[in-house]
């Protein structure tokens, strides 16, 4: 029997929805990490059991959490449950907490400046962690994208980080700046098909890829046109909110930027719009069928300035052409007086035959299509504010 | 034997359900409790002061003795009463957020 399993981070901590595969009833544990903040939680391809989750707060900062049961107990994996915090020597043992930006001399790039909100320059300042990304092929390493933006990576389960000093100091970092969430590294994809290719988003910067494994990186924001930064095509700057692909088709991207609906056919290196019938082409999330390459999802979100949806009407729209034609999925969302947002991190797929998506709210809702957007209900309706929804599948 | 006091999500980090006593070397300051306290529960370190800079986190703050010496140098010796363990260390989160 196969099972699925919803991972759910909210301003106030994490969740976790269980179901079998007809996605029906729905069993909810949490919250774990209560009064956190919980930006993300996502499993490891390589180890079901092998969760990693990004617990944040204004007063305490980062703290990265482990679950090698599947979600079931957690621990910081640089101070383990049960064994000694500090080593014979009185020394501390590994600092999971701890993201420092490399500006050594031998690996290094020097810390430069990004732009602030006001065009003055802002040195570079950790603030958390947004989103974690584990390997494909090995449980203990991870990526990390944190705010101020930069990719850090850990190869022993999360104990300690380094950062990639390659994407922050390729050259155009002193003209990257935040967006209205913070500057923040928000979307990470590691290429199925190329495994030496990496794909990163940044607000407000733009989208970049490495085809080294992360060693050296460009930006690919070709055909990105964004009215509200001076130079509407500038090779960085863009409000990139989320990206997505499809692990069979692995040139193919979908971006969702600050406003516009993207897709790309060459990896990233120019983007077509294809926003077509959208009734709004402002939003967060995109995501791509589990099977189906060119179908995708967005959430339409009335403007940068309502971050709710158009007619207070919450609608998803599936493209099954790739783009530019667009349909609304209604059938089981509130169709009045609806005036929730939907992050960016906060939709996923599941590979089940009959593909599963889910996305979260800032009202708390988590609703779950089994027929691929046709029909919709909610496993929760009152979780605080949705940050971030994953998916485990087990066939 | 020093005692500390810390707020509810740090004693949750910790894994304690109360105060924690530890132990200083040399002179009783801000400054050597909080290494004494990182050491003994390493899992804390950056929650309270910022792992680079070892800068404070801004919305916490540090009480001995009903006297808030948060701002006081890091390295000025604490009453007695606090080394003594008479009195508790406070770490206290402040109140944000209406």
């Amino acid at each position: 029997m196969s099972n699925v399993q919803v991972l759910v981070g909210t301003r106030k901590g994490a969740f976790i929805l269980t179901s079998d595969g007809k996605r029906e009833k729905w069993d909810v544990s949490g919250p774990h990490f209560a009064g956190w903040e919980i930006y993300h939680v996502k499993g490891s391809p390589a180890d079901s059991n092998r969760l990693y989750a990004s617990q944040t707060s204004g007063w305490f900062g980062q703290i990265i959490q482990r679950s090698d049961d599947g979600g079931k107990t957690w621990f910081q994996p640089g101070t383990p449950a049960g064994e000694p915090t500090t080593t014979p020597e009185g020394m501390p043992v590994g600092e999971s907490n701890k993201f420092v930006y490399d500006d050594s001399a031998e690996t290094g790039k020097p810390l430069t400046t990004h732009q602030f909100y006001d065009g003055t320059a802002k040195p570079w300042v950790f603030k958390r962690v947004w989103h974690l990304e584990p390997a494909l092929d090995d449980a203990d390493t991870v990526y990390a994208g944190v705010e101020d933006a930069a990719l850090f990576r850990s190869t022993n389960g999360g104990q300690t980080w380094a950062e990639l000093p390659g994407l922050r100091g390729h050259g155009t970092g002193a003209q990257w700046q935040p967006g209205a969430g913070g500057m923040c590294l928000h979307s990470i994809i590691l290429d199925h098909q190329n495994r030496e290719r990496i794909f990163v988003a940044i607000s407000a910067a733009g989208a970049f890829r490495s085809d080294d494994s992360g060693a050296t990186w460009k930006p690919i924001n070709r055909g990105l046109h964004s009215q509200y930064i001076p130079d509407p095509t500038a090779e960085v700057g863009h409000c990139v909110h989320h990206i997505a692909q499809h692990p069979a088709n692995s040139n193919v991207l979908f971006m969702q930027k600050h406003w516009d609906v993207m897709r790309s056919d060459d990896a990233g290196d120019s983007w077509t719009e294809v926003s077509g019938n959208l009734p709004t082409d402002f939003g967060f999330v995109i995501d791509v069928h589990a099977h189906e390459p060119e179908t995708i999802y967005v959430v339409p979100i009335k403007s940068d300035g309502e971050h709710y949806p158009p007619d207070g009407k919450l609608r998803v729209y599936r493209s099954r052409t790739g783009g530019n034609e667009w349909e609304a999925l209604t059938k089981g969302l509130p169709q009045e007086n609806c005036y929730v947002n939907v992050l960016r991190d906060a939709m996923a797929v599941d590979s089940l035959d009959s593909c599963g998506v889910y996305f979260g709210t800032t009202g708390g809702q988590v609703y779950a299509s089994a027929d691929a957007g046709d029909t919709w209900a909610p496993i929760v309706r009152d979780l605080p504010a949705v940050l971030s929804v994953e998916v485990q599948t087990w066939p | 034997m020093i005692t500390v006091v810390m707020p509810a999500h740090l004693r949750t980090l910790a894994g304690v359900s109360g105060d924690v006593t530890i132990e200083v070397d040399g002179e009783v300051t801000l400054r050597s409790i909080l290494d004494a306290l990182e050491t003994q529960y390493p899992m804390l370190r950056g929650t309270i002061r910022e792992h680079v800079s070892g800068e404070r986190r801004p919305f916490l703050r540090f009480f001995a003795c009903g006297e808030d010496i948060t701002h006081e140098s890091p390295d000025a010796p604490l009453p007695q009463e606090i080394a003594s363990g008479a009195e508790p260390f406070y770490v206290v989160g402040a109140i944000a957020g209406g």
